[in-house]
């Protein structure tokens, strides 16, 4: 794709690669597909299990293909599936997930953007040090401050609720976020901040008619790894959402792993499938924006 | 003149000093306030309540003559080392294969990657059901003739914490991967031409010039695999349950087990003040390295 023909490469290993089926290639592209195949196989397992009926299932071969295709595992996952409490399938965590979703990545991304906006062109004395303190808090390990956080949480009335859960949301992903916006909008010349100044801009009227409009892919790039961060959240949801409002992930381990009944495979991989399905999306569709915010948060970091 | 300057030194930036509210409360009270709390609270007799009755070291005693705990700190170290080790060596390699100018570059990162956006949870149910010793891959392995394969990883009471490496492993390798190859490009190019002129074998310039530049890299992502480790907790949750028996448990199960589960708080304080102290004694050293690396740049 990138034309790149053997003989113009200037490759690591350059000598005389003039054969396509060199030693050296067959080495590489034979590891490499090796090894995605094991990194698909897992995906195309739960694909295959969760379109197989149960007796099927039994006969133990999960690589081969379904003999006759059933869609019957998918409804019930998302419909009837018992988690020990409840029948009602996964749904009900689904439209959880969605109504923790929506407000904690929104309010998570709004307020982490004006701190990393404040951090990089309005530094006062000590703005510095919170950073890192910040900064420093992302490496805590969350088992330390989960109960404190339930106190607090009691005392402001929101704890077991959904206020409750997006403002956990937020907490977390501050470090991480700021960071990410700080970084974007240290690279943002001083030049245009001074202009605006000149021109009588204050804090706000910079941040929301300068900055925000070029600063749209780091804004994507934040929405990326919060939605699939919240997404993915188990330990947050267990602890702090209350049982009303469990998400996704929470319900699916309480469909799989009920000691109760007849094991359902099938209804498990369909289930387990449903709650991965926004996350891979997500990834499929953003691509190189997702390797952007992991490297973004990570490498610097 | 200078009465006026000093209040108008406290309201100048007033409205970034607002801005900057919930970051410094998140800071001073979620991350130090609580930390200390916990650590404080770590040294009473606190049941379901927290209760201000000190106890001295009790809790801590307690917890290294709890069975449960030593086997969970003694799984957190295998898991630790053989997720360090293995999702370096082969994140590295498959960075370095990709680094290679080969055709579907796109696709093959697209595919060591993808497990990464995929929750824990979901990580460890798959591979729950892949392993599973009855129906799993055992089982394809034992009609294709091996009659007496069994795969025990999930139920043995020695084995079970690699079951949680391999899916941990496949879950993050990817990450690792990505890392390793944005270092990899960062190398500069000259660096191969000299050593192309030099005649030395490639996997020599990686292994004696390309991995010893790539310190850095390679100090970050062990920081990030790192604290990935000590926080493992859904993957075991959705894969073992910590069994069979207490043999795949771990030290952030054990924390969580006692806080809500068993209504010993002090106990839960103590574990995860341990777990703190690890955190602390790797990453003071690591930031001092980094924050002294800084100064002698911009020196």
């Amino acid at each position: 794709m990138r034309g790149v023909t053997p003989t113009t490469a200037i490759g690591p290993r350059g000598s005389k690669p003039k054969r396509i089926l060199s030693t050296r290639n067959i080495v590489v592209y034979g590891v490499l597909t090796v090894a995605a195949v094991y990194w698909v196989i897992p995906l195309y397992v739960m694909i295959v299990t969760s379109l197989k009926g149960l007796p099927e299932i039994r006969m133990g071969n999960i690589f081969a293909p379904p003999l006759q295709i059933t869609f019957e595992p998918w409804v019930k996952a998302w419909d009837s599936a018992c988690t020990g409490l409840s029948c009602e399938g996964l749904k009900v965590g689904f439209w959880n997930s969605v109504k923790i979703l929506i407000p904690s990545t929104f309010i998570s991304i709004a307020i982490a953007s004006v701190n990393g906006y404040a951090l990089s062109f309005w530094k006062f004395k000590g703005s510095e040090v919170f950073f890192t303190l910040l900064l420093l808090g992302a490496f805590i390990p969350y088992q330390v401050i989960i109960y404190p956080l339930v106190i607090l949480l009691r005392e402001l009335g929101l704890f077991a609720s959904l206020g409750g859960i997006v403002l956990i949301h937020t907490v977390f992903g501050m470090p991480i976020l700021t960071l990410l916006f700080r970084n974007y909008f240290a690279s943002v010349p001083m030049e245009l901040f001074k202009a605006a100044r000149v021109d009588g801009a204050g804090f706000w009227r910079i941040f929301l008619q300068i900055l925000l409009p070029m600063s749209l892919p780091i804004f994507v790039v934040a929405l990326i790894l919060q939605i699939t961060g919240i997404w993915n959240d188990f330990f947050f949801g267990v602890i702090y959402a209350g049982t009303l409002n469990f998400p996704m992930t929470v319900q699916l381990n309480n469909i799989v792993n009920t000691t109760q009944g007849v094991k359902e495979y099938n209804v498990n991989m369909a289930a387990t499938l449903l709650t991965g399905l926004l996350p891979l999306v997500v990834y499929f569709i953003s691509g190189k924006l997702f390797v952007r915010g992991i490297a973004a948060g990570a490498v610097k970091g | 003149m200078n009465t006026s300057k000093r209040p108008n030194l406290w309201l100048r930036n007033m409205s970034a000093k607002v801005a900057a509210v919930p970051m410094i409360a998140t800071a001073l009270i979620v991350f130090v306030g609580c930390s200390v709390w916990s650590v404080v609270y770590s040294f009473t007799s606190s049941r379901s309540l927290p209760k201000e009755n000190f106890v001295g070291l009790k809790q801590y005693e307690r917890l290294f003559s709890s069975n449960r705990w030593v086997e969970s700190v003694e799984n957190v170290f295998i898991f630790g080392i053989c997720t360090l080790v293995f999702s370096l060596i082969v994140g590295f390699s498959l960075a370095v294969l990709l680094d290679q100018k080969i055709r579907f570059e796109n696709t093959f990162r697209t595919i060591f990657l993808y497990p990464f956006a995929l929750s824990f949870m979901v990580t460890g149910l798959v591979w729950q059901w892949m392993l599973n010793p009855q129906l799993g891959v055992a089982s394809v392995v034992r009609n294709l003739g091996f009659e007496n394969f069994e795969i025990l990883l999930l139920s043995s009471r020695e084995y079970s914490i690699y079951a949680i490496v391999i899916a941990g492993l496949w879950q993050g390798t990817g990450l690792v991967m990505v890392l390793m190859l944005a270092g990899l490009r960062g190398i500069d190019q000259d660096i191969w031409k000299a050593s192309r002129v030099d005649g030395i074998p490639a996997w020599k310039t990686y292994l004696f010039i390309v991995v010893p530049m790539m310190r850095p890299v390679f100090v970050t992502t062990l920081v990030i695999i790192a604290s990935g480790i000590v926080k493992v907790y859904d993957l075991v949750l959705a894969m073992t349950q910590g069994g069979p028996g207490i043999s795949s448990e771990v030290p952030a199960k054990y924390v969580y087990d006692y806080m809500f589960g068993r209504a010993n708080l002090g106990q839960g304080l103590a574990a995860s003040t341990v777990m703190l102290s690890t955190v602390l004694i790797v990453l003071i050293p690591w930031s001092y390295m980094e924050f002294r690396d800084k100064q002698e740049k911009s020196v």
